[in-house]
């Protein structure tokens, strides 16, 4: 049982990232990196599932420059058995980077693929979806359960009404949403020895895949600030306010 | 001329209000729209679109395969009917996003998701990280998918229409995909989260589930829907599906009152764009204060209940 993970790079969820001063792009210059948040919940639940004996095999896969082989020695520090960096120095688009992972799965036929349902930085919510699409294998998105049971798995969903559950057989995706477990920190030791597991590398073009990049960004802009407010002093000031300055209530 | 296929979203019994919008947006892009309904039982929703007055055809797939969403066979009839249009919208709802990236994968063409403007038929802006930046993009593609916010557009007006209703056969050609086991859908009598003129939302500071039922009485008394922040989610104080904010709910009321919130962006990311905020906080250095028209610095087992007093 081999499990295929995505990782992004992407900058640390605590940073509020700026647009640059040409506003032609975002700022990243001195901002702290780090794994996106929903792979690294992606990634537990694999180690979990190793954990529990259910699995063999963790493999992590980066899209993306030289500089991702930090968030794959991240991932193997935190429990990857071996990492996979597809090299490119383009920022690519969701349905590129689910066309170079249909390429790694291709190569790797793993029983289960689980990733992030979303990047914090672009904020698309698209590649687990396009991948499942290309590849034809059922689509679970938005997990906050998952159980499987030899060949099959059932996965709870988190949706805008409630929690919806699916069962399928495997192989399959999954993507993650924020509840499905909390991520444990790699320790010193495992940090050492994630330095000696496999970081294989190709290009992006070795893969065969020919990047469309076809959506361009015009402008990057901070959104509009809001006025800053005032304090009320008590409720009855608030409801005061409320119901005779904005009149909405 | 441009053709746009929308995605009616809805529960078998309604039709979505994110439709509403998301045809909206529609109406900026062209005037020739249709609709794409997948239901198991048309007979409920047949009289409410037959309002919606810009919409010209709509194409109908009933089958009890349905009853529940599963993306694979809502993009089996999206991509059966692709070939006539330019543009596919839909809401970024958990539906949108379920279904729509899916059948752009399926189609080679790149999603544009999030939007809340239309700039014109090629150019639209985005928030990106979590709202802190807005990117205006530009596709080269000659069709597109766009994924729409519906709280950055109004609805568009349903007094009347004459749409055409075309009967389509059931694709069957996708075996491989999700069976359907349950759900547990929040049942309430408040009006829905996304659509509510006012919004009472609880954070961290409610402290645990029983103090957060504080924040009934006054979305009672203001007919509100009550939200949460992730904090208050993750530690089990309610449901998932009340989250405001980056990964849960995108909101814009008319009033969006913050209980206990400190105001993390990525739960402000889901509701700077309401009308007047207030905020409640006993901590006065909370950053909620920043985007909060109205801030009151107050131990809330106090305000709360004197609040309600006084609606």
């Amino acid at each position: 049982m081999k499990i295929l993970i995505p990782i992004k790079r992407v900058n640390d969820y605590n940073v509020k990232v700026r647009p640059n001063q040409a506003n032609t792009d975002v700022d990243l210059s001195n901002v702290k990196m780090a794994v996106n948040p929903f792979c690294e919940i992606a990634l537990e639940e694999a180690i979990r599932l190793k954990e529990a004996g259910k699995a063999t095999e963790i493999i992590a896969v980066s899209v993306g420059d030289e500089k991702n082989q930090e968030q794959l020695r991240t991932a193997l520090a935190l429990g990857a058995d071996r990492a996979i960096l597809v090299k490119t120095d383009e920022s690519l688009q969701p349905l590129d980077v689910s066309k170079v992972l249909v390429k790694v799965f291709e190569r790797e036929l793993p029983n289960l693929v689980i990733m992030g349902k979303v990047g914090i930085d672009g904020d698309h919510n698209q590649t687990g979806q396009m991948f499942s699409a290309l590849t034809n294998l059922p689509q679970i998105t938005f997990a906050s359960k998952v159980e499987l049971n030899g060949d099959s798995i059932e996965v709870t969903r988190e949706i805008d009404g409630g929690l919806e559950t699916l069962s399928s057989n495997l192989p399959a995706v999954i993507t993650t949403d924020l509840r499905l477990n909390e991520p444990r920190y790699a320790s010193l030791p495992n940090i050492m020895k994630a330095k000696r597991k496999p970081l294989e590398e190709f290009t992006v073009e070795e893969l065969g895949v020919e990047v469309k990049n076809t959506i361009t960004t015009l402008k990057v802009e901070s959104p509009p600030e809001r006025e800053e407010g005032v304090k009320v002093d008590n409720v009855d000031d608030l409801v005061d306010k409320l119901k005779n300055e904005v009149k909405v209530i | 001329m441009t053709k746009i296929l929308v995605l009616a979203e809805h529960d078998n019994n309604s039709l979505s209000s994110a439709t509403l919008s998301v045809i909206k947006a529609a109406e900026m892009l062209g005037d020739d729209i249709d609709l794409i309904l997948t239901t198991s039982n048309i007979s409920s929703l047949e009289t409410e679109i037959l309002t919606l007055s810009s919409i010209n055809k709509v194409h109908v797939f009933e089958d009890k395969i349905f009853e529940n969403e599963i993306a694979e066979n809502i993009v089996d009839c999206l991509i059966a009917v692709s070939d006539d249009y330019d543009f596919f919208l839909a809401s970024s709802s958990t539906s949108g996003k379920n279904i729509m990236p899916r059948f752009a994968g399926l189609m080679d063409i790149q999603q544009i998701s999030e939007v809340i403007e239309i700039v014109d038929g090629s150019t639209f802006k985005k928030p990106i990280y979590a709202g802190a930046c807005i990117a205006t993009v530009k596709t080269e593609q000659s069709k597109n998918v766009l994924t729409i916010r519906t709280t950055s557009f109004d609805k568009t007006t349903a007094d009347g229409g004459s749409p055409e209703f075309i009967k389509q056969d059931i694709p069957t050609k996708n075996s491989n995909k999700p069976t359907f086991v349950k759900n547990e859908l929040t049942v309430s009598d408040r009006p829905e989260l996304t659509s509510a003129d006012i919004v009472v939302s609880g954070g961290r500071g409610m402290q645990n589930s029983d103090n957060f039922k504080l924040l009934d009485g006054i979305a009672t008394k203001l007919n509100a829907a009550i939200g949460a922040s992730r904090a208050a989610v993750d530690s089990g104080f309610a449901p998932n599906d009340y989250q405001v904010g980056q990964t849960g709910k995108s909101v814009a009321p008319n009033l969006y009152v913050a209980v206990g919130i400190s105001g993390a962006i990525q739960h402000l990311a889901g509701m700077k764009d309401s009308k007047t905020i207030v905020a409640i906080n006993k901590d006065e250095e909370a950053p909620i204060f920043k985007v909060a028209d109205y801030g009151l610095v107050a131990d809330l087992f106090e305000a709360l209940p004197e609040l309600e007093s006084k609606l």
